[in-house]
């Protein structure tokens, strides 16, 4: 069967074709069907039907009355427990909704269920999740495969068509890359485009809200839908934001499109550079000039980002004490034990890892050795986009180094889990918008993407470019 | 080496985090190898640069000096793991 679109699910709904409650339950239908890809950490039939009845029972038009979204664990919900996929927020039900989810809800939108993720949004594959492994839809039946993370729920959601869009965040790649390897779009807007209030924190100055969707139209739609400025979060930017997609336009004649040499890194597999090749030929035949342009830090934005984000990080995971909400340890004999046993217990492997490493990184006597020195080499990182901006509209790359790999595939050496991100933490750096569009399959018939970069604000220019791309490669 | 047993101790001392001896180790390990690759961020002269704390451009935003009350004690308390009589609860501090 067809997957369905977001905007001709909304002219059927709108022309009485199909009703709200047929239209979710035929969704209901899929995700019970499915719950051996372990998408969802929350899901709850009643939930849904609840909803239901309340749209049906209001008579006020909405933009997205009825339609069935997934939500990454990371967004507080007031109507479902908010997990963050990690053992210390097991039991934890916010008393307030996120600002991006509280967007949604008064659009109209049905919240089918809370997706899987990376512990704290702490991984590439969705296997650091104290719930267990996602599967990515695009599975052999012999091999599962990794639906690529940290979003990996709300990717493989969108991909096994159980809801229409679906909610992720990116800190450096964590739409985009499972976006690629489930095959769908994913679009990680402009740092402070999307309010981060009611999400739980993972790297404040990199974590941005975006969308997974079946299509460039839908996603347009969806992300419209979620920004905005809100003054509970003090970086959320206050920039009018356009009808991206009544603004679509997919002609870029007389555009110019950047290609950074400094992303064709040894080892990529063929198939991927083949790709990008011909990403770039169909631009051409549109009439976009090609400019090659050099990005001369690249190959310094991985080892950046795992500075400052794990700095960040536990800055942040700092609140999670057993004291205000959610698990505590039960040997509990002093106050200091009580704090170290509920994290010791509480948390899972990697996110340990990086609150180690950030703590070291910010301690006394290391801080300027490290942070501050990756602080200055993210300026140099954010420098050189700007430089290139001047030269060209967007920028054209791979998402990511492979197709989705093996789900059983060991990954023990951190470093090489770490360099899943090689494409997308240099614009996470920076700030800047990226989308990832399905375009080209591997030699196993896997999905491959390609990444658009924007300027800062102009995630109007990104999507006109996908739209384009993804127009002529359908 | 630049993480040892003292400071792999320490650091979990500092962040609050019980290690068994096994972890130590593997934490040791791993944060090293991890603090090695970092380590060539020492080939870029940053001189005279300016440290990117923050993306965003626009100017923090005042807003209007106003009391309100968003929050109850109660829904506040709702999800504490130990609560008496309105406040969090937690093991003896003082003997």
């Amino acid at each position: 069967m067809p997957k369905s679109s977001l905007k001709q699910t909304l002219k059927d709904l709108d022309t009485k074709k199909i009703s709200i409650r047929e239209l979710n339950q035929d969704y209901l239908k899929r995700i019970k069907e499915n719950e051996n890809l372990n998408v969802f950490i929350h899901f709850s039939e009643d939930n849904v039907l609840k909803q239901i009845d309340n749209l049906e029972n209001d008579n006020s038009a909405k933009k997205l009355k009825g339609i069935p979204i997934a939500i990454k664990d990371l967004f507080c919900t007031k109507s479902m427990p908010t997990t963050a996929a990690s053992k210390i927020l097991e039991n934890f039900n916010p008393t307030y909704e996120s600002f991006v989810t509280q967007k949604l809800l008064d659009e109209g939108s049905i919240f089918v269920g809370k997706t899987n993720l990376d512990e704290f949004a702490m991984g590439s594959a969705t296997n650091t999740s104290f719930f267990g492994n996602t599967v990515n839809p695009l599975s052999k039946e012999n091999e599962p495969l990794a639906p690529g993370g940290s979003s990996g729920g709300s990717a493989a959601a969108v991909a096994a068509d159980l809801c229409l869009g679906a909610t992720g965040t990116d800190t450096g790649g964590s739409i985009r890359q499972p976006a690629s390897f489930c095959g769908v779009v994913g679009i990680k807007p402009t740092y402070g485009l999307c309010s981060r209030w009611g999400i739980a924190a993972f790297a404040s100055s990199l974590d941005q809200a975006g969308i997974f969707s079946h299509n460039v139209e839908d996603a347009s739609i969806l992300l419209q839908s979620i920004a905005g400025f809100d003054q509970r979060d003090s970086t959320s930017a206050k920039v009018d934001i356009p009808n991206y997609f009544e603004n679509l336009d997919d002609d870029l004649n007389g555009k110019t499109v950047g290609i950074p040499k400094e992303y064709s890194i040894d080892g990529t597999p063929m198939e991927i550079s083949e790709i990008w090749e011909d990403a770039i030929k169909v631009l051409e035949k549109k009439g976009v000039k090609i400019k090659n342009i050099s990005l001369p830090h690249t190959k310094y934005a991985l080892p950046t980002y795992y500075i400052i984000a794990p700095a960040e990080a536990s800055s942040n995971l700092a609140r999670y004490d057993g004291v205000k909400y959610g698990f505590r340890s039960e040997e509990i004999d002093s106050l200091d034990e009580m704090y170290e046993n509920t994290r010791a217990q509480g948390f899972g492997r990697e996110v340990k890892r990086r609150i180690l490493i950030g703590t070291y990184v910010l301690s006394a006597g290391y801080y300027d050795a490290y942070y501050l020195k990756a602080q200055k080499v993210r300026k140099l990182i954010a420098d050189d986009f700007n430089k290139a901006f001047k030269e060209c509209d967007f920028i054209v790359t791979p998402t990511a180094p492979s197709a989705a790999f093996p789900l059983n595939e060991k990954q023990n050496d951190p470093i090489k889990m770490y360099l899943n991100d090689v494409f997308t933490v240099p614009a996470s750096l920076a700030g800047l918008p990226g989308i990832s569009i399905p375009f080209g399959k591997d030699k196993n018939n896997l999905p491959l993407g390609i990444q658009i970069l924007g300027k800062h604000f102009d995630e109007q220019q990104v999507f006109n470019a996908a739209v384009s791309l993804e127009r002529s490669y359908e | 080496m630049k993480i040892d047993k003292n400071t792999i101790n320490k650091i979990a001392r500092l962040s609050r985090i019980k290690l068994d001896d096994k972890e130590s180790e593997d934490y040791i390990k791993d944060l090293n190898s991890i603090l090695d690759w970092v380590e060539q961020l020492n080939e870029v002269n940053t001189e005279n640069v300016e440290p990117l704390s923050n993306i965003s451009s626009s100017i923090l935003p005042k807003r209007e000096d106003v009391s309100n009350d968003t929050n109850s004690s109660e829904e506040i308390l709702e999800n504490a793991p130990d609560k008496l009589e309105g406040f969090f609860a937690v093991p003896k501090v003082v003997e």
